[in-house]
């Protein structure tokens, strides 16, 4: 209890501290706050992605093939679906049909994927082309063929919201039409999805295909997955960089701040010695200090993060974020906490504070307690 | 008239509860995501999706997993990016181990 | 009772401004008494009373505060004793500025972790024994001169300590609050105080409240 007595009669002492010197106080709140909000919604964005990702893909095909041809991806013939079936250990090969069609109207790129249970002259379209576009179901678009003509499509059914994540920009329409469309011949595939019996011989396989068809290059499931893991890594992240700037901006303000210790500040800590503190209870009141801006601060910073992550889709990153795409998919990623990271980002903001106003004190709490009598 | 370092506790642990309903939120959601969750998966066997779209303003974001060596990243793996997007996303691992050789 | 026995205070130690500012002086304060060191300024009286609050140890030498050897005690300690025996006064009365006059008072006592309402109490009966009640909650920067002053008192008076040491109180004072002010120190004496006073202020020398008067000059007594 006495302890407790003694932490709270501290603590007061150090609210109306810092109550007296309110506006830069505040400053540093809100300055410390903007930090930690901004540090917390990179991690909670990023981690959320990566959980997502790695959830969702883990049901990609475990492994594509791509045709290279001079340096660039290419047409896979069908001939490809019978020698890599004869391989021990595949279970399935098939052609994945795919590509990318520009949507000149609104300057977006879309996602064309052929689907065998399509209805030849329908489409269906993600969430994000309908609301880019307007197009709603049983609504028609006209797409430009390869021969320069026209042709028109008609939406049969939007793809949910909650899917846009991986859907937004996808139309699926039937394979003739994809042939019609981009003027792929018969017997010739975008890529090849192999699916194995055993997943733990997908790298031997995944070798074995590389070596008869020398031309091909395999991705594993296990390397799609690893693409996003590292999403948003590279180059430590733009924003990252970005944030840098502020960090330091920060750590130069503290720095100014707790080193320091205005002659004001050094009379006080005379008094207190000489009325009869100890340097314990100096330095102790001097942790309060750093405690009280610190700790309101990374609450306040890490609850409005997840805030805008969760609630907001974190709408102060759009520009950097959605970069050049009209097509921007709106979703909600399901929130996920990383607990490492929280306390990491604990770590490198509360404790640094803290110390940072303990050390400039520690010299002046420690002088003779009769000094202010002698000078 | 409340104390000081009372009305600082106090704030500090509404804080707290307020901190930690976004964990309970978080937990309560992800057993709600759960749904969502399985109705995208589906999407993505079902079509044998490869990629989340994210970027969608060209083929190596749109597709980073599925990109070719030289063409997205255009000359080099870490040449600065025509796409803002570009920046943010790492060339795939597999592209900048075995691709390279 | 205080008993100093040949105590020695030297400066800068071993180095050429070496200096004794207390030379040998043994000496009994009396308790229940006002004793008043009195001697110009730089005669040392601030140093032996400094050494007396056990705000510092002398070079040499001894002191006993009643039957307690004090000087050999580790820092912690005279601390603790510090807190528990001596109330201090200081020239300019060093109040903290920015913070009320009732939680100037309760500074000496935060760190002993007493109940706050306990200790908000006992301010409040210093404050009205010191007739300034009405002022408790203003800041001190905004207090009168002789209200300042009953803060510095109470202030000093917070932990109930035995002794109550005041250096040069009257220094930054008119006569008319000097006289106050040792008025106050007769109550205090009254209450079974003791009071040990620096000045070379007539007002506090040569008044007739004043129990002892011990002079001193070049850090020995006369």
């Amino acid at each position: 209890m006495e302890w407790i007595e003694k932490q709270r009669n501290v603590l007061d002492f150090t609210l109306s501290s810092i109550l007296r010197r309110k506006s830069k106080n505040i400053a540093l709140f809100v300055v410390f706050t903007a930090m930690v909000f901004l540090l917390a919604s990179v991690l909670f964005f990023t981690g959320a992605i990566k959980k997502e990702a790695s959830q969702l893909l883990r049901a990609a095909p475990e492994i594509v093939v791509q045709r290279m041809q001079a340096g660039r991806h290419t047409l896979m013939p069908l001939t490809a679906v019978d020698t890599i079936s004869a391989i021990r250990g595949v279970s399935k090969v098939e052609g994945r049909l795919w590509g990318y069609y520009f949507d000149p109207v609104v300057g977006a790129n879309y996602t064309l994927i052929a689907v065998k249970d399509a209805l030849p002259g329908t489409m269906v379209i993600g969430n994000g082309i309908s609301r880019a576009r307007g197009l709603y179901k049983d609504d028609m678009m006209t797409f430009r063929t390869y021969l320069g003509d026209n042709t028109a499509f008609m939406v049969s059914e939007i793809l949910s919201a909650e899917s846009e994540l991986v859907s937004s920009d996808l139309m699926l329409i039937s394979e003739q039409d994809f042939r019609n469309l981009f003027g792929m011949k018969e017997g010739l595939v975008t890529d090849l999805s192999v699916t194995v019996k055993n997943s733990r011989e997908l790298a031997t396989i995944a070798q074995k295909i590389a070596d008869i068809l020398p031309d091909t290059r395999p991705i594993i499931r296990d390397e799609i997955l690893r693409t996003y893991e590292g999403a948003f890594d590279w180059r430590s992240g733009i924003m990252v960089v970005l944030l840098s700037g502020s960090v330091l901006a920060f750590v130069i303000f503290a720095w100014d701040k707790g080193s320091g210790l205005s002659a004001e500040e050094r009379r006080e800590i005379g008094i207190l010695k000489a009325i009869g503190w100890e340097t314990s209870d100096v330095l102790l009141m001097k942790f309060w200090e750093g405690a009280v801006i610190s700790l309101s601060s990374f609450l306040v910073g890490i609850t409005l993060a997840y805030l805008h992550v969760f609630f907001a889709s974190s709408v102060l990153f759009g520009p950097a974020l959605k970069g050049w795409s009209v097509l921007y998919p709106h979703f909600r990623l399901t929130p996920a906490i990383d607990f490492y990271q929280v306390s990491a980002l604990f770590i490198l903001t509360v404790m640094p504070y803290i110390t940072a106003t303990i050390l400039p004190s520690w010299r002046a709490s420690t002088i003779d307690p009769d000094a202010i009598m002698r000078s | 008239m409340i104390r000081k370092s009372g009305a600082f506790i106090l704030f500090l642990a509404s804080c707290i509860v307020v901190f930690c309903f976004t964990l309970l939120h978080a937990y309560l959601l992800h057993d709600k995501s759960i749904d969502k969750i399985a109705l995208s998966k589906g999407l993505v066997r079902d079509l044998a999706l490869t990629d989340l779209c994210i970027f969608t303003e060209a083929r190596y974001t749109r597709h980073p997993s599925m990109a070719d060596l030289h063409t997205p990243f255009q000359d080099h793996p870490t040449a600065m990016e025509h796409f803002p997007s570009g920046s943010l996303l790492q060339p795939p691992a597999h592209l900048q181990s075995h691709g390279m050789d | 009772m205080i008993r100093l026995k040949d105590i020695q205070k030297t400066f800068n130690f071993g180095s050429s401004n070496e200096y004794s500012a207390v030379d040998g002086v043994s000496l009994t304060v009396e308790q229940g008494k006002i004793t008043v060191f009195s001697g110009p300024s730089g005669s040392g009286k601030t140093t032996l009373l400094s050494m007396i609050g056990c705000m510092s140890r002398p070079t040499s030498g001894r002191i006993w505060l009643q039957d307690r050897e004090i000087t050999s005690l580790p820092e912690r300690f005279l601390t603790h004793i510090r807190r528990q025996t001596f109330g201090f006064i200081f020239q300019q009365f060093n109040l903290v500025k920015g913070l009320s006059a009732l939680e100037n008072v309760i500074l000496p006592a935060l760190p002993g972790g007493e109940n706050r309402k306990k200790l908000s109490e006992s301010a409040s009966k210093l404050f009205a024994i010191f007739n300034i009640t009405e002022r408790q909650d203003a800041r001190v920067e905004w207090l009168s001169g002789g209200e300042q002053q009953r803060v510095a008192i109470a202030r000093a008076m917070i932990n109930d300590p035995e002794i109550i040491i005041a250096d040069e109180p009257t220094a930054h004072l008119d006569t008319k609050l000097s006289r106050e002010f040792i008025e106050i120190f007769s109550s205090l004496r009254d209450r079974g105080k003791t009071v040990i006073i620096s000045s070379h202020d007539p007002v506090v020398c040569d008044s007739p409240i004043i129990d002892r008067v011990v002079s001193i000059r070049d850090g020995r007594l006369q």
